[in-house]
């Protein structure tokens, strides 16, 4: 089970991930790029809750809160003290580790529903501070000056740039995510999620592993926010804490299958296929456009997710056919 | 004679519950102590106290000579204590290997993956579970879920196996099974607590037994020694002077 690369369900999932970061850039067409930017930044999201969700068994509403804390830092270092970008990207992604840290020593004692409760809380406590913290631009947030792109060569080899990080990003998420799953840290996180009180008289110390694998969740995510802030050119506080998106995520890993490596990559990559049809489509209900209802469509196949395939689509491949479970990963 | 576990004068309230008082009594490397009592003596709650997942209000827990009162179970797992319950609590949604390699894993050895597998697959053999190593383990019935259980504390290599009526719910034969492989666990040197409520088994086990009735010890002694005892026999079958008692009153 250490092996990774002897393992078709690893080469399975990495294929995944860098072909569809490869597209735009073969094509070097600015759409496709675009499309690339959500689908990435969805996986990364996805992959990196279900560290928290998939394998330690816990629901956090606030994952967003590492995006978002991770997209300020580095806006505010790249802004107002001129690091270049990596810097800052590198410094977003340990900000949000440092702060998963203290609030995983914080509300990781929580379980269950009272766990995903306190993390609501977390995401509305980020977005109050940060809308009336002045360093960071208070409710107006920072907005980057159009010459700060001039040290990458301009705005449009900026995007590319950015791409490439993001790329790179994914493509690593994923490989993290096999890793932990495949590790002994990762079968003591899966331990805890089957039971909890068993794991600690296994001898899982189960509150240090559980921090980590908060602050592992984290790191990923505030990179990411730093390279889609600097790309949009600002940050606002409505932007980089949108309760949405955390929910978003928690739909993409229960649509793929939770716990598995394959599960938010498929997940994310079909949650956002049916938003974007969603969105462009001309279809009317009744009087009322059908765009407008992406996020009811998106709580309705949840609530069949959670009925009918509660392990998702790869958790619910993986045990109707079990011979596919060392493909899937 | 060195004294693996020591427990001194040890009480535990739940609110106005008193479920245990004074509880006292040792554990001589090697040995088997047999721990019985009727329904709700406190007898589980015991271990639970012995294991970290309780602190008691009062008395002392000794494990290898030192003082682990207060210590969380996973602590004492690390120093070699392992245990079973009462209801089986398998890792449903991980293989029957992968449970048993967590437990190898995080036990006193600290064993990495590979060597924890190969634990796993002598312990899995040994409690006679081998063929359903890559089942989930939620897919096993009880027996299984029992032997598994066992397997999971077996794979820590534990100094202090404490059993939580791994023989309730098997059949007659399964029971003979489970009492061989208690004794060869015994054979290699590990002391063992077991909790039990099938008489004979426990009867044939036990180096000693040790009787609680209310959270109170009633009687400690040799197996053959303690089931004579008036004080046993009450509080299982109640007073068995009473009639005569009774009859003399009247």
């Amino acid at each position: 089970m250490r092996k990774i690369w002897l393992n078709p369900g690893f080469w399975l999932v990495l294929a995944i991930v860098v072909a569809l970061g490869a597209w735009p850039i073969f094509q070097q067409d600015a759409a496709a790029r675009e499309t690339g930017f959500t689908v990435l930044l969805a996986i990364v999201m996805a992959s990196s809750l279900n560290i928290v969700m998939g394998y330690t068994g816990y629901v956090s509403f606030g994952h967003v809160v590492f995006y978002g804390i991770g997209g300020y830092i580095g806006m505010y270092f790249i802004d107002s003290l001129g690091l270049p970008l990596p810097v800052a990207v590198l410094f977003g992604g340990l900000s949000s580790a440092l702060l998963a840290f203290l609030l995983g020593k914080a509300i990781l004692r929580l379980r269950g529903a009272y766990f995903a409760l306190a993390t609501i809380g977390v995401n509305e406590a980020a977005r109050t501070f940060v809308a009336n913290f002045q360093p960071f631009g208070a409710a107006t947030g920072i907005e980057l000056q159009f010459s700060v792109y001039k040290a990458y060569g301009g705005a449009l080899q900026a995007l590319w740039l950015v791409y490439y990080g993001v790329v790179g990003i994914a493509i690593f998420s994923v490989i993290f995510s096999y890793y932990i799953k495949t590790s002994k840290f990762g079968l003591g996180l899966m331990t805890i999620r089957e039971d909890e009180d068993a794991a600690e008289v296994i001898g899982i110390v189960t509150p240090n592993a559980k921090t980590w694998a908060y602050v592992l969740s984290a790191i990923l995510p505030g990179m990411l926010g730093v390279l889609f802030f600097f790309k949009n050119g600002n940050v606002e506080p409505g932007d980089a804490f949108r309760l949405g998106f955390s929910i978003e995520s928690l739909v993409m890993i229960m649509l793929g299958g939770q716990g598995t490596v394959l599960g938010p990559v498929l997940g994310a990559l079909g949650y956002q296929r049916l938003r974007g049809t969603l969105l462009t489509s001309d279809l009317m209900i009744g009087s009322l456009p059908l765009k407008d209802f992406q996020l009811v469509i998106s709580g309705f196949l949840m609530l069949l997710i959670i009925l009918f395939i509660p392990s998702g689509l790869v958790g619910w491949l993986r045990q109707r056919f079990a011979t596919l479970r060392r493909v899937l990963a | 004679m060195t004294l693996i576990l020591q427990v001194q004068a040890v009480t535990k309230r739940f609110g106005g519950l008193q479920a245990l008082t004074k509880v006292t009594f040792d554990l001589a490397q090697g040995q088997v102590l047999g721990l019985i009592g009727p329904n709700g003596a406190g007898k589980t709650t015991l271990f639970n106290v012995i294991n970290g997942v309780y602190t008691p209000e009062e008395g002392r827990i000794l494990f290898l000579g030192k003082d682990v009162t207060g210590k969380k179970s996973y602590e004492l797992a690390k120093m070699g204590m392992a245990r079973t319950h009462q209801i089986v609590r398998p890792l449903k949604e991980l293989t029957v290997r992968e449970n048993v390699i967590v437990g190898a894993c995080y036990g006193h050895e600290n064993h990495d993956l590979i060597s924890a597998a190969k634990i796993a697959d002598e312990v899995l053999s040994f409690v006679g579970i081998s063929a359903r190593a890559d089942q989930l383990a939620g897919s096993l019935n009880v027996a299984q879920k029992k032997r598994l259980e066992m397997a999971r504390a077996l794979a820590a290599r534990p100094k202090l196996l404490l059993l939580d009526e791994v023989l309730a719910g098997l059949t007659p034969s399964e029971i003979d099974g489970m009492v061989k492989t208690v004794l060869s666990i015994r054979d290699q040197g590990v002391s063992i607590v077991m909790i039990e409520h099938v008489m004979k088994a426990i009867m044939n086990v036990s180096d000693r037994l040790f009787v609680l009735d209310y959270g109170q010890q009633i009687a400690e002694g040799g197996p053959e020694e303690v089931v004579h005892n008036p004080k046993v026999i009450e509080a299982y079958l109640g007073d068995p002077q009473m009639a005569q008692k009774l009859m003399e009153e009247g």
